[in-house]
């Protein structure tokens, strides 16, 4: 397998729905090609960073702004009875 | 009257429950997403007021086409469907486009020709875990993020922070999932340059053998 071909199935292969035997090609890379394996372990590390990074916290005062603007939205479409 | 609803309630129960008219289930559903939505708002748009009115306008359309809503996607596909919508409209009216379609003519082929290759390439110095306490690491993920063109942006939030599937991340745009796959590909790779160059240790830095084949 060459670079350029890992490359093509990064993303199965870090999603981990890429096929065995494609899988073991992908090992056997990565045993004899340094660059490759951090190049993944690289994307790996990127997508924790991001999914477990902070949130941004929505404001407090906006929310409650938008709750009081759907509860009357609401009122309107559903007038109690 | 306290609020039936737990977090254990199913997302197919509130949504039952609101349709018949029960506000609590409507809110219930409205707490559960709202800051998914925020959260995918401010990574796209950056503002805070954008991102409010993103987050609103969002629940507003929940609200308003709820019976509509017959389940064929799941209720998180579908608000982050609208969300991702209404992000990309705000940041084509920023660039004076009047299109909101998704796909364009020039649209990135999916060769692997056109797949930009890893260029800077070294372990990070500290582990995920230790950076994301931060803040000038968060400054960094923000800054890379805004650099991506929107469209690779947004699978890369929809797919990999929010956790949508492939096959979600397709629905909610309305494109290919191999449109999604080769979005994501450009994203992550893009995000792994920037981010490595500043967090990557120069002392083992690694160079790409070009002829390499294993």
């Amino acid at each position: 397998m060459k670079c350029e071909e890992l490359l093509a199935m990064l993303n199965e292969y870090v999603d981990g729905t890429v096929d065995p035997a494609v899988c073991r090609e992908f090992e056997k890379h990565m045993a004899g090609c340094n660059p490759c394996q951090v190049v993944v372990d690289n994307i790996r590390q990127t997508i924790t960073l991001y999914k477990d990074g902070q949130p941004y916290a929505m404001p407090v005062q906006f929310r409650e702004r938008m709750h009081e603007v759907l509860r009357n939205k609401w009122k309107e479409k559903f007038p109690a009875k | 009257m306290a609020n039936q609803f737990t977090p254990e309630t199913s997302d197919t129960e509130l949504v039952h429950c609101a349709k018949s008219g029960n506000l609590d289930a409507f809110e219930a559903l409205t707490n559960r997403y709202e800051q998914r939505v925020y959260g995918l708002a401010m990574r796209m748009l950056r503002q805070e007021q954008d991102a409010e009115d993103v987050t609103q306008q969002t629940f507003l359309s929940v609200l308003e086409n709820l019976e509509g809503f017959r389940g064929e996607a799941s209720i998180s596909t579908w608000v982050l469907r609208i969300a991702s919508h209404a992000a990309l409209k705000i940041i084509r009216k920023r660039k004076g486009l009047n299109t909101v379609s998704l796909e364009e003519a020039t649209e990135p082929s999916d060769d692997l020709n056109s797949i930009p290759h890893p260029e800077f390439i070294a372990d990070w110095r500290q582990s995920p875990e230790h950076l994301v306490e931060r803040n000038e690491v968060r400054r960094l993920l923000d800054d890379a993020l805004t650099r991506l063109d929107e469209k690779h942006r947004l699978v890369f939030l929809l797919r990999d922070v929010e956790g949508l599937s492939i096959q979600e991340t397709a629905a909610a745009l309305d494109v290919s999932e191999g449109n999604v796959k080769v979005r994501l590909l450009r994203a992550r790779l893009q995000l792994r340059e920037e981010l490595t160059r500043v967090l990557g240790d120069t002392k083992r830095q690694l160079v790409r053998s070009h002829n390499h084949h294993a």
